[in-house]
Order: structure tokens, then sequence, then C-alpha cells
């Protein structure tokens, strides 16, 4: 089979579909491939290096998709591509079928069959096809770039001969796969990151990556939504967020948005008065720009300046970072294209019973497969590569009416006692609980390294029972006498032994 | 000889030695200091009483201290520190012993007239004196059977083994009424001994009925039991240094046994009862599931593994102390600090057998106190580690205890080397650990199995490194 890689016509665009890395791994799945000419060109992939990977190369697209069985592409066809797709033909790229229903209805009377990436479902086998997750990761550290480009000063703080830096804050909105990719790089760039997102379960995932977590006094509203995305919000919930974002917007240098919730317009986060409130050089990043903004005053693919705030709007982000984007968008599809080729013999089967190639295809043999039915599982965090957080279990709270009975027992027991006992033996009592007491206090706050020495030093001490054999040994009672001396043996053995234990011990614990 | 207010006052002065003795053993800088508290205190007490109240017998008591000093010191000298739980369990039984011994010297000496409430009281306190003491005495010889492996570590389970419990206790109080009311009469021995013979078959049952992974917790208990003992015989002889001294041991032994309960997620009551990880259908259930393959490396793997690391956490369990492995561990742990990689240690309270038995075989070992840390100090830190090295730990490291609420050891506290990058398990077979648990760690992704002897298997990573 020949797959067929063209030239990405939309304007700005640099990535390509497949890296001449990728190309010979798929030529050696028994595929052929051809590439358009200067293909890979602005994402600083030579017509050279294409060839030496085993490449054909073809000048232009007309030929590339008339000569190709599966065509790979990074954006929707467009200008006339549409038109060039056949009934035995497969097309590969982002199609986004739910925003382009015109294209996915020309796509479908062709005949042919489209697979679009941003349909993977999101299923923990699926992963290294995820497309959407490797292009948000690019777009999250590319977001710190940008924003980086914009601010006057350091991200990391330092203290040099000629004054103070203090570091810069970052606010990172939404931590998913963008979110914490935004949070690792500004953090290495030595920023003092926080990040606020409506799921609590990604709480975690941020301070593991050493960033300060957010959190709305929200116990019972969890914004966790199908396919690891959030959900939409409510109202009282909308208005504590807004006062949380003013607050942050007074203190933070640089805030990025990642928040989508899919299938409808951003959410609206940062309001004008928010940038207001911000300092003259802070930045905003945009993630959401392409779906309207997270920012009220994002415009789409430009870079605005409102009330001394710099808004990066740009929607091509991960096309900015373009050798990279190329390189791991080129292997998610080498994945599945092994998904769609079992036989390993260069031809590839759309097999509509496996539920990552039904959710990708969205139209084939003239019908329209898209949406897919609901995925069975979905793995809660999209950028951990293994299905990790499980749910903790709770140690029961104990009971408050059994402590209450025992005190109340041993208080019976204790007015019983003062009742009966002579004063001679309460004395002794108190001085018994007094040293229980002491013992509590003493012994709590123990090191646990130091059990064991404390246990062989309390045993040592505990043979202060040997006083007793002494009181005894002057008896006249020749068996009381004997019987004490051996207590006093055994006790000595204990006295000696302890303590010489003990202290050999701790002459072993050093620094 | 002395007057009886310079013993008291010596009196005072060994019970607030050995209080400091006790603090001071809270902290490793104090508790070098804090163990010569402790031989101070326990010289003056001595020195007061042989000159203060003994009268007669000098020789035999000087030649009893010589011999049982003699005794004592050369154990102290030739036990192996992976021996150590052994030794504390035999000494308290000595201390068993003694409060028996004294107990009945005191019931049978001939002086002591006591009359009305006061002799009820001092045969309850007789009575209680040898019960608890012979409970000690007993358990603890079981107890040091078990950790020396001449006793086998499984629990034994008798049939209705708590109604035979409940039948021995109220055996015991049946019998102290006895003695209490023949005793005013002029008797009482006959209850005493047959109550004696039931206290030891009680240590007996009760601690054979005790699996080995709750031995950390029957030590500490038969430690406070030793210090409960003493009280008692305190309370019988009327001395104060006794009864105080009983008080700070036993309630030091109860509240260390209450913190590896803690550490085990179990109730005190429920590890005295024993017979742990016997019952069938919830560890059927864990076990059933898939459970997916293991990937088993050998020791040059495991060599280059570590050699890549930054991060290093070492995991140790009782099976570094079967192998006597620590010192190979700490050569392991020496190469790598040279190399600049950081290697901490992670220490599960219940480790071992004994309260703090790792911390004393890598203190043999000659590992540095300050790169072992305990569970809570670590256990966030696992997300950075790159290698962590279980060596011969299970029910300690096992995820389900987190994940799976029917495990028997849910909610246990474990420490979470599966969120780290790599975690190499070194483990003799696939055998599920004590509580007979399968252990789902050994089946993540990020697990690497080396089998074999902790020793011989450390020992080849050594040479490989």
């Amino acid at each position: 089979m020949k797959i067929g890689v063209p030239r990405e016509i939309h304007a700005g665009e640099q990535r390509v579909a497949t890296t001449p890395e990728v190309a010979s791994q798929l030529i050696k799945m028994g595929f052929s491939v051809a590439v358009e000419n200067d293909a890979g060109a602005a994402a600083s992939f030579s017509n050279d290096a294409y060839k030496e990977a085993g490449c054909e190369l073809i000048a232009t697209a007309t030929d590339l998709w008339a000569q190709s069985d599966l065509i790979l592409k990074v954006r929707a066809p467009e200008g006339g591509e549409e038109a060039l797709l056949r009934s035995d033909q497969t097309l590969i790229c982002f199609l986004a079928p739910g925003q382009n229903a015109d294209l996915l209805k020309q796509l479908t009377e062709s005949g042919g069959t489209a697979m679009s990436m941003d349909s993977v479902p999101r299923i923990s086998r699926a992963q290294k096809m995820d497309a959407l997750s490797s292009m948000a990761n690019i777009a999250g550290y590319r977001a710190i770039v940008e924003a980086a480009q914009h601010f006057g000063r350091f991200f990391t703080g330092q203290i040099t001969a000629a004054g103070k830096i203090p570091p810069a804050k970052v606010l990172v909105i939404g931590a998913g796969v963008a979110g914490l990719s935004a949070i690792g790089a500004a953090k290495s760039m030595g920023a003092i990151v926080r990040a606020f997102d409506t799921r609590p379960e990604v709480k975690e995932q941020v301070e593991s990556m050493d960033a300060e977590f957010l959190m709305l006094d929200f116990d019972d509203e969890d914004g966790t939504g199908e396919g690891g995305y959030a959900k939409l919000m409510s109202d009282e919930f909308i208005a504590a967020e807004m006062a949380l974002f003013a607050e942050q917007a007074k203190d933070v240098d640089i805030i990025i948005t990642t928040a989508l919730i899919p299938g409808r317009p951003a959410p609206r986060l940062i309001l004008a008065e928010h940038v207001g409130l911000m300092r003259d050089g802070s930045v905003i990043v945009d993630l959401a720009a392409e779906t309207g903004g997270n920012c009220e005053l994002t415009e789409p693919g430009e870079v605005v300046v409102r009330d001394g705030v710099s808004i990066i709007g740009y929607t091509d982000l991960p096309s900015r970072l373009a050798a990279q984007s190329s390189q791991l968008y080129a292997t998610n599809l080498r994945h599945l294209l092994t998904e769609l080729s079992p036989e390993k013999d260069g031809n590839i089967v759309v097999n509509m019973e496996d539920e990552v190639i039904r959710g990708a295809t969205v139209c084939t043999g003239g019908e329209t497969t898209w949406p897919p039915p609901a995925p069975k599982l979905s793995a809660a965090p999209p950028k951990a590569a293994e299905p990790e957080p499980l749910p903790v279990v709770e140690a029961k709270k104990p009971s408050v009416v059994g402590p209450i009975i025992m005190v109340a027992v041993a208080a019976l027991a204790l007015l019983g006692l003062g009742a009966v006992a002579p004063k001679d033996f309460m004395a002794h009592f108190t001085v018994f609980v007094l040293a229980c007491f002491v013992g509590y206090m003493v012994i709590w706050n123990v090191s646990p390294a130091l059990h064991t020495p404390l246990m062989s030093v309390t045993n040592a001490i505990s043979s202060i029972i040997v006083i007793g054999a002494l009181l005894q040994i002057s008896s006249g009672d020749t068996v009381i006498m004997w019987i004490a001396a051996a207590t006093v043996l055994v006790t000595s053995i204990n006295i000696a032994g302890g303590f010489a234990v003990t202290r050999r011990m701790l002459e072993m614990f050093r620094k | 000889m002395i007057s009886a207010g310079i013993v008291t006052v010596s009196y005072i002065a060994a019970t607030v030695l050995f209080i400091l003795a006790l603090g001071g053993l809270s902290n490793q800088e104090t508790a070098r200091r804090g163990n010569w508290y402790g031989i101070a205190g326990m010289t003056i007490a001595l020195l007061a009483t042989v000159f203060g109240v003994v009268t007669e017998h000098y020789e035999l008591l000087i030649g009893a201290l010589l011999i049982g000093g003699t005794i004592g010191i050369i154990l102290a000298r030739r036990v192996q520190m992976t021996q150590m739980p052994e030794l504390v369990a035999i000494l308290h039984s000595l201390v068993g012993l003694a409060a028996v011994a004294v107990g009945f010297a005191s019931f049978m000496d001939p002086t002591k007239h006591f009359v009305g409430i006061d002799l009820t009281i001092h045969d309850i306190e007789t009575y209680l004196g040898i019960l608890i003491g012979a409970v000690t005495f007993s358990g603890s010889i079981i107890a040091f059977g078990k950790l020396s492996g001449r006793i086998g570590g499984k629990p034994l389970t008798l049939p209705g083994r708590h109604l035979f419990n409940l039948g021995l206790l109220i055996a015991a109080i049946w019998f102290g009424r006895e003695f209490v009311l023949q005793s005013a009469a002029g008797g009482g021995l006959e209850p005493l001994l047959v109550m004696t013979v039931i206290a030891l078959l009680f240590g007996i049952h009760m601690v054979m009925a005790i699996g080995g992974a709750d031995m950390p917790v029957v030590v500490s208990m038969l430690n406070s039991y030793s210090g409960w003992a003493a009280a008692a015989t305190g309370f019988m002889l009327s001395n104060d240094l006794l009864i105080v001294t009983g008080a700070l041991v036993g309630s030091s032994g109860a509240i260390l046994s209450y913190i590896m309960c803690r550490a085990m997620n179990r109730k005190f009551l429920a590890v005295i009862a024993g017979g742990f990880g016997t019952g069938g259908g919830t560890v059927a259930a864990s076990t059933g599931e898939d459970q997916g393959e293991v990937v088993a490396i050998d020791a040059h793997e495991a060599a280059a593994l570590l050699a890549d690391a930054k991060e290093v956490m070492i995991i140790p369990g009782y099976g570094m102390a079967v192998a006597q492995a620590q010192h190979t561990v700490h050569e392991i742990t020496r190469v790598l600090r040279d190399r600049k990689i950081n290697v901490r240690f992670g220490i599960h309270p219940v480790a071992g057998r004994m309260p703090g038995h790792m911390n004393v075989l890598l203190a043999e070992a000659r590992v540095p106190y300050d790169i072992v840390f305990e569970m809570d100090e670590i256990n966030d830190d696992f997300p950075d580690v790159d290698v962590s090295v279980v060596i011969g730990a299970n029910d300690i490291v096992n995820p389900s205890a987190q994940t799976d609420p029917d495990s028997p050891i849910a909610g246990m506290p474990v420490l979470e080397c599966w969120k780290g990058k790599t975690t190499i398990v070194l483990k003799r077979s696939m055998a599920t650990g004590y509580a007979g648990v399968q252990n789902p760690l050994f089946f993540k992704e990020n697990s690497r199995m080396l089998f074999g002897d902790a020793k011989e298997t450390l020992d080849e990573v050594l040479k490989a490194l």
C-alpha cells in the first residue's frame, strides 16, 4: 500500500504528517511512502532526508493524491483538497467532525474512508495514538516560551550584585495535558507556579509537578466530565471562581489558560476587569483562543496589548514547534497504522469491531459513522502514562461511645477502690498513676529508629524488681533466702545484659 | 548501714534518673546519655538497698550479682544484631520469672503480719504480681522460641481459642477469690500454685496464636507486662521505687504496642486474639483476579538501573534480616553515594520482628542514621524516586492496602514505592507475604523482580556496580 504525505497548504501551518525517521519505520512495516516536494521544509525536514529514508518524492499534490492509497495529513483538507479523496482511498488527519459538518458530508459522499485523529477515544490502550495529548503537551510548553518572549523579566529569582530579582509568578488554569506541560516548563525556568482546575482529582498531579494547587471550597461539586475533560459548573461555583481569579490577577505575572469543554465554546474565565487588575507588563497566553478564548479580550491568532497586558491568542502553538510536533504526530499516526495493519503486511483493514478504530473512523463506504458510540471506559487523567490514581481507602473513624464507656468503667472502679482501700494503699496508687502519665509523656515522641534500644533499656530498668529480692534475701527462712538469691542472679543477668546491649546498639547509631 | 531516710532519697534520685533515661532514649543525640542515666539510677538503687536494707547473707548477694552480671555482659557481647529480638524476649522472661519468685517468697515470708482489708489488698497484689509475672515469663519464652525459629512462626489457632482464653481468665479470677479466702485462714498455697500454672498456660497459648509478623507488637507488649509485673510487686512490698519504675516501663511498652498496632491499622485486641491471615474468603477474593505478568531481571540489569538513577530508595524488610544482607546493602549504598546518587532508606514501622528492628540492623552495618527515614517522612517523596529497592518486604509495600477495601490489610499505611519510576523487588519466590495476600506491586509495569537470596543477589549487584 502506498502512503502519500502532502505538503500542508493551510496558511502558517509548518507541521508535516510524517518525518524521515517515522517514514523509514513505516517502510519496514511493508508500506511504501511518497512525500510531496518540500512537504517537510517548514519543519526542517529536507527532501534529501526523506529520500535517504526511502521515500519517493512527488512534485505536485494532485499527482500524490492520485497515486496514493492512504493519505496522511495534519490539517483537515481545504482549498480543493477535499475533492481529491477517492472511494478506494483512506485519509487520516485532524478533521474535527463536530465543527466541520459540511466537510464531513463531502468526504462521506466521496465514498472513501476518513479517520480523524481527534476522534481517537481517550482510553488507556489508545494513549499512544492520542495526537490531541501530544499536541496539547507541545502547546503547553510553547505557551510558556511565548509568555517568556513577551514578559520583560526573568522567570527565576536571583540575588545579584545589582540587586534582588523576584521570581515570576505563573497561574495555570486547567491542569490537563497542556496545563501540566506548561506547569513543568514554567517550573523548570524557575517561576513560582500555581494551578487551578475544577477537577479535584488532578490536585495530586499538580502537586507532583511541584506546583501549588488552588482549590475552591466546594465539597460536593466535582468538575470531572467524560473522557478526562471538565464539565460545565454551577453559577455559584463560577462566582467563587471569578473571585479567586480576581484575587490571583493582582498577584501573578503570567496567566496561562487551557480550559476547554468539548463541543462548546471555551468558558470565559478571565474578564476585562481581571486584565485591568494585572500589573503592566504581565502576559496572558490563551490556549483556548481557537474556540473563542478563556479571556474576554483574546483576539484569536493575534497578540494584543490591553491595559498594559500582552494577551497572546495564537491558535497554532504546536505548529510553532514544528519539528517536535511533526515527530510526535507522525509517531501517533504510526501507532494507529500498526493497529490498522494487524498482519504487518503493508495493508490496512478498517476493523469496525475495534473500539479505537471505530472511534476514529468518521466516514466509510459512503456512510457517516460519526459520532461513535460512547467509549466503554475512560482513563481519568489524560496526562498520566498509566491510569494510576486509585481511591485511597479511608480509615474508619473510631466510635466515640467506646472510649466514653471505658472512661466511665475506669472512673467507677477507681471510686470503688477509693471507698474501701486504706490510706497507705492510696498513697502508692497516686504514685503509680502519676508514673504511668510520666511514662506516657516521655515515650510518646520517641523516634521509631530507637524503639529497639528503648525496649532493651526499659527491660533493664524493669529489673528494678531485684529490690524486692534484696528485701527478702536477709530473711531467716532458708527457702526464702535461696529463692531471693536465685532472683537476684536472674535479674542481674537482665540488668547487665540490658544495659550492655543497649550501649552496644547505641554505639552503632552514627551519622 | 545507712538510714531509712537516705535510702528513700536515693530511691527518689533513682526514679528521676530512670525518667531521664527514658526521655534521653527518645532522640538519637541524647540516647547514649540516656543509657548512662539508666545505669546510674540502677547503681544508686542497688547500693542504697544493699547498704540500707540488707542485713545478712551478703556473700550470697554479692555472688549472685557477680555471676548474673557476668552472664549478662557475655550475652550482650556475643549476641548478633539479627538476634536482637530473641535476646530482648528472653530477657523479658527473666523479669517475669523474678516477679513470680518475689511473689512466692513474699507470700511465704513468716514475718509479714497483715490483718483485715490490708491483708486482702496485700493478697490481691501478690496474686496479681505472680499472675502477670507468670504470663510474661511463659509468653516471652514462646516469643523467644518463635523469633529464634525453634518454634514455627505460624499462628496456632486452636478451635474455640477465644473461649479457652475466657475460661482461663474466669478460672484465674475464681482461684484469686479462693486464695484470698484461704489466705485469711492461714493457707492459700494451692490456689496460688494452680493460678500460676493457669497463667503460664495462658502466656504460652497467647503467644502461640500470634503470627510472625505481629511479633513487634508481642515483644513490646511483653515489655509492657514486665513493667506491670514490677509495679504489682512494688505494691505488694509497699515500695514506691518499684511502683514508679514498673509503671514507667509498663506505660512505655503499652505505647510502643499501640504505635505498632496503628502502623498496621489493626486493633490491639485483634492482634492479641491472634490467628491473623487465616480467614479464607477475603484472601481468595483478592488473589483470584487476573494479575498480569511479572518482569524478572538479573543482577546486572539491577545494577545498571541503580547506576543510572539519581534518587534511590531502599526499603528493607524481614527478608534482609533473615539473609543478613545489611552489610552488603551498606556497601551498595556507599558505592552509589560515592557516585553522587542520593540513597535513602524508607523504614516501615512494623518492618522486621521487633519495633525498630531495621534501624538496628542498618546501624550495625554502619549506615548513617541521617539517611534512614520513617515512612511518614518519605512517603510523599516517591514520585521523585528513580529506583526503589524492596529487600525481602511484602505486605508493607502492598498497594492493595489502599485500593482493595476487601483486602485483609486494607487501610494499613504502606510505603508507596509504586509511585516511583522503577521498583526492584528482591524476593526468594512468588510466594505471598505473611498476611497471605497477593501483592499487585509485583505486577505493575514499573516493577522488576530480582529472584534469589537477598544476600547472594545483592553481592552480585555490588560486583556489577
